[in-house]
């Protein structure tokens, strides 16, 4: 029996969706000067205590000039901390303030400094109350013992600025033990499973390695490459600059040498700059070259409209490489297809667009063995019926699933069938499924114009036309750039409701 | 005619700097002593320019007969070939695109007899003399220029997409500067295993003025790639000349912060030279890439579309034909130091005429790939098992 799926990523029911990893360690820099209270007077224009007349006009002595520096000694009095040469005036107001303030200030930062060094700092902040100094940040942060200068002598970056890469593609000896294989039968997350699909690959094969902005010492935007450098070694994990046209270039040359790089796309989007390497030497070189060259290359990233990450970080690529010839599409949908089609992709000897979507990194699923492979040109059937067949890959299987839930309460019974190959379709799958049903939907998450289901619908009216009791209808995204505010953005893409309307529509149509 | 007037003084005079910039063998001549019937030479040449580099190469070499006989064959087979892929275009039996590489020859001549077959190469479209020095024969490359089987590419890639892997010849690219990022693929490979063979990747001076290339050299500094980015300058971009599209036509200095050598690009022993410095600089201690300049010339348009004489003067191409001819210079030399006769000179070109005639008939009878193979080669091992064809109704199954 199929497996059941796993919790859909929807809205408030879904856990958080993946924000790109980041360093969650707080430095020293994170801490910012608690925030002054207000003061009833304005603030100085320059409350650095810097001085607003020029050396002339002092020296000078013009009166005008003394007057304004008067009132901006005045006025900088507000701000506690600032050095005053000269004795001034205060007047009690303002003295009162000065301290109340410096002491407000001091004891916050001393109840920071307490968490580092201990009760005796606070001790001397309040000493130090008394006599407000000028506080500049370098000895705010001096005080909290950060030194620039070490900081930049941390080994990871000495590691970094090292002569070169290692000379040995393989890493002779391990750097640090690599987390233990978990148990087959430990439910894990996506990209956990994507970085067993790539680990076990390049264990097995010395020609795989996977390059990309961020894969090494920093372990991948998505973590799917976390700690593979210290296994691999710096060669075979390779951290390039942001240069997507340049390195997927140089992909496709290693590659047709030989090398099976995957490259890792930090989002689809950006590899739109190298749509001219993907295009014309990635897809078409085997045929310019009669067959002399192949290109075994996998190109991965997520893509996919995410969670308000803005219009051109929300891109459905799909739709913009399924004309190029010489490419395979696939598109994956659960931790377990995931691994087993990047497997299959690192693999296979063609050129392979490998889509992963921004939103679904975090579902968590059991994941087959280092020898399980699924083919990269069948259709998965997610679950069979007999009543319509609604075809979906990617992120859609989970808002159709979600809406099949809505449908069988209604009593109807959908076949719902995860396309993963989008380039070549499995037309044969498909062909069973709608000669069963005789009706057939698409749900995806590509535009209308120009998109994977466009292509589909043409495919399946011009050669199953006379199994169709109804025209196939076509959930697509609108045609307009992915919004960032929150509702717009779930306007933009089909939602669960939708394809239950177009569902009923159907049947009830060919009721 | 007025504003042509200019332009022509202007590009003549522009052209006498060129000419005057670097002497050439003919006004050298007096200079050399005339050795009678001695195996070697010293030849004197241009001297390199570098950049960035603590120590350049001599500009003298020491050549033999039979290395000056072989160069000069070999350039007089490319000069020949081009001009009947030239002929064979006006007949119309070339369609499409055709960049013809006469003038440039010497260029590949010295770098192959610098380098072997384990150092890749790459280049741009301009590359039929490159398929012909990585081994394959003239009717095959003609073949593939008339689109037949026999071409190395089946007749599927035409003249801009000429490839022989077994000897380490990665084409034949049609997009200008696309292949300079492949090259530094192709040494980055000769990195990770460690075969000691550099890449060559070769461009021209239109192409130096692409994104991909600054990217492609950063990569190759950061991981220390033995990668040689050869911009073959031959002064013009299609239409556009180099002072009017390049702001740094000091091309060999575009590297910034990776090395580069100037060549005169229209000597091969100055170019071969150049490339077996660039060997050794190239595969030092875990190997960097460096920048190379040849300055050369092409006596056709950008392509067999192009005329070639609505950017520049026919008089600028006269006057490179006669005084900086590679083919020309190496006769001279040859005859000056009494290798051979002029006679036996032109009995060589009159046999090399008669071998590319043969080529072209052997590849005008040679056949052409039939439609049902049309759908051969998208993928390896044939993935897909139904390729649409135009409409439903003609569409084959596997």
């Amino acid at each position: 029996s199929p497996p059941l799926p796993p919790p859909s990523p929807l809205r408030s029911n879904s856990p958080t969706p993946p924000t790109p990893h980041h360093h969650s360690h707080r430095s020293p820099h994170s801490h910012h000067p608690p925030s002054l209270s207000p003061a009833p007077f304005p603030i100085a224009p320059t409350p650095t205590g810097r001085r607003t007349t020029t050396p002339r006009e002092r020296a000078r002595g013009d009166p005008k000039t003394k007057k304004r520096a008067q009132e901006a000694m005045q006025q900088s009095l507000l701000v506690p901390g600032m050095a005053k040469r000269g004795k001034q005036d205060c007047g009690l107001m303002t003295s009162l303030l000065c301290t109340v303030s410096a002491l407000a200030l001091v004891t916050a930062g001393g109840l920071c400094l307490r968490s580092i060094q201990g009760s005796a700092q606070l001790e001397s902040g309040l000493r130090t109350a008394a006599q407000p100094k000028m506080m500049t940040m370098r000895s705010f942060l001096q005080a909290t013992g950060y030194n620039p200068m070490q900081a930049m002598r941390s080994p990871l970056r000495e590691s970094r600025r090292s002569s070169g890469l290692e000379a040995s593609a393989v890493a002779p000896e391990l750097l640090e033990p690599v987390e233990t294989k978990k148990d087959m039968s430990e439910p894990r997350f996506m990209w956990q499973a994507l970085r067993e699909a790539v680990d076990e690959e390049m264990e097995r094969d010395p020609n795989v390695m996977i390059m990309g902005e961020d894969v090494g010492h920093y372990g991948g935007s998505y973590k799917v490459t976390t700690d593979l450098y210290k296994k691999f070694g710096d060669l075979r994990v390779l951290d390039t600059p942001i240069c997507e046209n340049g390195f997927t270039g140089m992909a496709v040359g290693a590659a047709m040498t030989g090398l099976r790089p995957i490259v890792e796309g930090m989002n689809m989007g950006f590899l739109l700059l190298a749509f001219n390497q993907i295009s014309n030497n990635c897809g078409m070189l085997h045929y310019t070259s009669g067959g002399q060259y192949k290109v075994p290359i996998v190109i991965r990233g997520p893509g996919g409209v995410g969670r308000q990450l803005g219009a051109e970080h929300s891109q459905r690529l799909e739709s913009y490489f399924q004309s190029i010839p010489g490419v395979q599409l696939v598109a994956v949908s659960t931790p377990r297809n995931a691994k087993a089609l990047l497997k299959a992709a690192i693999r296979s000897d063609n050129p392979i667009v490998f889509f992963e979507h921004v939103l679904l990194y975090n579902l968590k699923d059991t994941v087959g063995g280092p020898d399980e492979v699924q083919s990269l040109e069948k259709a998965e059937v997610v679950k069979t019926g007999k009543d319509i067949t609604i075809l979906t890959y990617g992120r859609m299987r989970y808002t159709v699933m979600e809406a099949v839930k809505d449908l069988e309460a209604r009593g109807y019974d959908p076949e719902v069938i995860d396309l993963i190959s989008l380039k070549p379709f499995d037309l044969h799958t498909i062909k069973n499924s709608i000669a069963k049903t005789n009706k057939a939907i698409i749900v995806e998450e590509c535009m209308l114009t120009g998109g994977i289901g466009a292509s589909l619908s043409a495919e399946i009216h011009e050669r199953f036309f006379d199994m169709l009791d109804h025209n196939v209808i076509r959930l697509s995204s609108q045609d307009v750039p992915t919004a960032f505010a929150l509702e717009l953005e779930a306007a933009t893409i089909v939602q669960p409701e939708q394809v239950v309307s177009a569902v009923e529509k159907v049947m009830q149509a060919t009721a | 005619d007025f504003v042509r007037g200019k332009i022509r003084s202007k590009m003549l005079s522009r052209v006498l700097r060129r000419a005057a910039a670097f002497p050439t063998r003919n006004t050298m001549a007096p200079m050399l002593k005339r050795h009678m019937s001695s195996e070697t030479a010293k030849i004197e040449f241009t001297p390199f320019k570098g950049y960035k580099l603590d120590e350049i190469p001599e500009n003298t070499v020491e050549a033999t007969k039979e290395e000056c006989m072989t160069y000069f064959r070999q350039m007089a087979l490319y000069r020949r070939f081009e001009i009947m892929a030239d002929t064979l275009y006006k007949q119309r039996l070339i369609r499409g695109f055709c960049h013809l590489y006469d003038g440039q020859e010497a260029i590949i001549t010295g770098l192959e007899a610098a380098l072997s077959y384990n150092d890749s190469l790459i280049t741009s479209y301009r590359c039929h003399a490159h398929q012909i020095s990585r081994g394959d024969t003239p009717a095959n490359v003609y073949a593939e220029l008339l689109g037949r089987s026999t071409g190395c590419s089946r007749g599927k890639g035409g003249s801009m997409h000429m490839y022989m892997k077994k000897n380490n010849f990665w084409g034949g690219n049609g997009i200008v500067g696309a292949q300079v990022p492949l090259g530094a693929g192709l040494a980055f490979k000769h990195k990770y295993t460690g075969d000691g063979g550099i890449n060559v990747t070769m461009y021209g001076d239109g192409a130096a003025n692409q994104g991909q290339v600054f990217e492609a050299a950063n990569m190759a500094a950061l991981w220390k790639l033995p990668c040689v980015f050869v911009c073959e300058n031959n002064q013009y971009g299609m239409g556009t000349s180099v002072e009017r599209h390049a702001f740094n036509s000091d091309f060999y200095t575009r590297g910034h912060y990776i090395p580069g050598l100037w060549i005169d690009g229209m000597d091969a022993l100055a170019v071969k030279k150049g490339f077996e410095f660039a060997k050794k600089f190239c595969t030092e201690g875990e190997g960097r890439p460096l920048f190379i300049e040849c300055q050369t010339y092409r006596y056709h348009g950008h392509s067999m579309s192009d005329p070639g004489v609505s950017y520049r003067t026919r008089e600028e191409v006269q006057s490179v034909r006669k005084g900086r001819d590679c083919i020309e210079n190496m006769r001279n030399l040859i005859i000056e130091h009494g290798w051979a006769e002029a006679d036996e000179l032109k009995a060589i070109e009159k046999e090399i005429r008669k071998q590319i005639d043969e080529a072209v008939k052997e590849a005008k009878t040679s056949p052409e790939l039939p439609v049902d193979q049309l759908t051969l080669d998208i993928y390896h091992n044939e993935v897909p098992k139904f390729i649409r064809m135009i409409d439903e109704q003609t569409s084959m199954k596997a």
